[in-house]
């Protein structure tokens, strides 16, 4: 096994460990996963296994070896690796998931090109092979067995594999006639067997003593079975705890107490020090209450309103220490006309954290509607006359209602009821 | 805010606290229990759910500061096993629920389980005072985000609902809501709608009774679309 072979794949899989292939095998992936793994072509590869099967059957062994030993994976070699005579059975280079009935056609068929050759292989070497005639009676149960453990054991795979890509309903069924098939075929190769050997008279007792074998395995050791399931399962739960166990803790040591830290440090600054635990706080609840991954990675855009107009307010409030509170109703994905009130909003939340966050917290709400998304942003500073504003200021004419204008949607700017300003913010939405 | 305490210079209210943290229980205490100033009387603390049911058991408070993680099956429970006393036709025991949570199953779980308001701990002092006797007074208190919540869970139930006179908001209750949502205070909606304060506590009422009855509905249409009933 040269590990150096310069192959193309080695750097999309840095840890070079040898896999059947999932993708496009044909009968157990050993050739696929062989092929990517050496960086060969795979059909040198199936060619060496036929011409080690026509050694004596040499090459059977081995695939059934490498079948036996080596896990399934994915992947395998890629479409540039793969003959063209082979009327393009892969149209995509190795782990291509969610493509099932594609796949699913595509394997049927090798499948098919697989077990004609295989007969094809088995009757040259029935021909070629010169055995006593005692022997060679042997041969097609043998054979039949052999066919019958292929298949339950592609069986297998299957349903490792159907793990990791869900396999429909319809494959179900198709999966539990395999079994049978391969079930009946291993009985009539063993049965076959049985008779050559002259003992099918004692057939019935054979098999009632098989059978009370098999009852009394069942009996003694299933206990000790599903003890050890149990255990492995539980074992398997206890891991995955502790692994989220230690993802907080390490979540709750990278920012909860560098935080707590820097509270420390800035005791005497209060502004700074509430800053500090509102970020926190937001930061925290983030990560306990939305669903698993999506409160860590904060680098892409959002793509819906409700996401926008938290991070705007988020980022506002720690721009200019000042606490924002938001209540979105409903969502929707965002558009441009979207995005535009989205940036008015934050315009106008950046307005009320300067000029009136003496008063309190900001209030933010946002709604949305089958025909409209509202937005209101308001404070509960010493208010503002947009008349009195001086008409070279252009924050609030141009970034908030000019803005909105400009994008068909409506800014209202007034003194709210209980004092400060409140900007309301109307857009229509996009017919869908 | 202050005009409502000095209205109320002469009234007293009885209020139990319950939280698990020792420490937040002194503060809250701290901040609303100087009798004199603020009237309210803390005669009872508890930290789980059988302390809390046995302190309010025992002292028959008119409110109970209710917080949502409690050891011991949580405020859910403590509004379960006190359901009778807050049925009391005489001296009902109100509860509101005062919590760092406020995430949408929390607040709505509480407020179905018979608390008349949900705040939660970043309100200030003054706030919290109001909240109680606003509370005892039977009416329902209403955070923004809680308002929030309360118009995302009726609009989200857009399908035809069998009484539809009783699970859906009103136009004017929606109204109510939304302002709610937008920050303002009681009176200040009052005032955006030319309504008196006493017809918005009766609108806000009116949503949290329908919240609850949602409840029993929604179990209802839940059963009979399962044929269970």
């Amino acid at each position: 096994m040269s590990e150096a072979a310069p192959v193309p794949i080695a750097d999309e899989r840095p840890p070079r460990k040898l896999y059947r292939s999932g993708d496009g095998r044909w009968l157990g992936g050993v050739a696929r996963g062989l092929a990517g793994h050496l960086g060969l072509p795979v059909v040198w590869v199936r060619l060496i296994f036929l011409g080690l099967f026509m050694a004596n059957g040499l090459g059977a062994l081995l695939y059934a070896a490498f079948w036996f030993f080596v896990p399934l994976g994915v992947g395998g070699v890629g479409a540039g690796s793969y003959g063209s005579g082979e009327s393009g059975t892969t149209a995509s280079p190795a782990p291509v998931f969610g493509r099932r009935g594609r796949g699913g056609r595509r394997v049927d068929k090798g499948q098919i090109v697989a077990l004609l050759a295989m007969v094809i292989v088995a009757m040259i070497f029935v021909g070629s092979v010169n055995l006593g005639g005692p022997a060679r009676a042997y041969l097609l149960p043998g054979l039949l067995v052999g066919a019958g453990v292929a298949l339950v054991w592609r069986q297998a795979d299957n349903a490792r594999r159907a793990r990791w890509v869900e396999v429909g309903r319809r494959r179900h069924v198709l999966n539990l006639a395999r079994s049978g098939a391969g079930v009946l075929l291993v009985g009539t190769g063993v049965t076959g067997i049985f008779v050559l050997q002259g003992s099918a008279q004692h057939l019935g007792s054979v098999l009632q003593a098989a059978l009370a074998v098999v009852v009394g395995i069942a009996l003694l050791a299933g206990p000790y079975l599903i003890r050890m399931t149990q255990d492995l399962s539980q074992e398997r739960l206890m891991r995955i705890r502790a692994q989220e166990r230690a993802e907080v803790a390490a979540h709750v040591h990278d920012s909860v107490l560098h935080t707590l830290t820097l509270i420390q440090r800035n005791a005497d600054n209060g502004g700074e020090v509430r800053r500090l635990a509102r970020a926190q706080e937001r930061d925290l609840r983030n990560w306990l209450y939305k669903p698993e991954g999506t409160g860590k990675d904060e680098d892409d855009e959002p793509t819906e309103l409700a996401e926008s107009v938290r991070r705007a307010a988020a980022e506002v409030e720690d721009k200019h220490g000042v606490p924002i509170e938001v209540v979105v109703v409903g969502d929707c994905p965002l558009d441009d006309k979207l995005v535009a009130q989205m940036q008015a909003a934050r315009e106008a939340m950046v307005n009320a954290a300067k000029y009136g966050g003496e008063g309190g917290a900001v209030q933010v709400f946002a709604e949305v509607d089958e025909a409209k998304v509202f937005v209101s942003v308001r404070d509960r500073g010493p208010g503002f006359d947009l008349d009195e504003v001086p008409d070279d200021r252009m924050g609030v004419r141009e970034s908030i209602i000019g803005r909105m204008q400009r994008n068909g949607g409506t800014a209202r700017l007034r003194p709210a009821p209980g004092g400060g300003t409140e900007v309301e913010l109307e857009m229509e939405r996009a017919a869908t | 805010m202050s005009d409502a305490t000095e209205n109320e210079g002469e009234r007293r209210v009885r209020v139990v606290l319950v939280d698990d943290h020792r420490m937040f229980r002194t503060g809250v205490q701290a901040e609303i229990g100087r009798t004199e100033t603020t009237g309210v009387e803390v005669v009872g603390e508890a930290a789980d759910v059988d302390q809390a049911v046995s302190v309010i058991t025992a002292t028959r408070p008119e409110v109970v500061l209710l917080d949502v993680h409690l050891p011991g099956g949580g405020g859910v429970e403590v509004l379960r096993r006190c359901a009778p006393l807050m049925a009391d036709a005489e001296e009902p025991v109100r509860f509101l629920a005062l919590s760092v949570s406020d995430a949408a199953e929390d607040v709505i779980g509480v407020i179905r389980g018979g608390a008349r308001g949900y705040v939660t701990k970043t309100i200030t002092g003054t706030d919290l005072v109001n909240s109680v006797f606003r509370v005892q007074d039977g009416d329902a208190v209403f955070s923004p985000r809680l308002a929030g919540f309360v118009l995302d869970a009726f609009a989200s139930t857009d399908a035809p609902p069998i009484d539809e006179d009783l699970d859906r908001l009103t136009q004017r209750e929606r109204e109510v809501l939304r302002l709610i949502a937008r920050g303002y205070a009681y009176k200040e909606i009052a005032k955006q709608l030319f309504i008196s304060v006493k017809t918005v506590e009766s609108h806000v009422s009116a949503v949290l009774r329908k919240l609850q009855l949602s409840n029993r509905h929604e179990l209802t249409r839940w059963a009979t679309a399962r044929r269970l009933v």
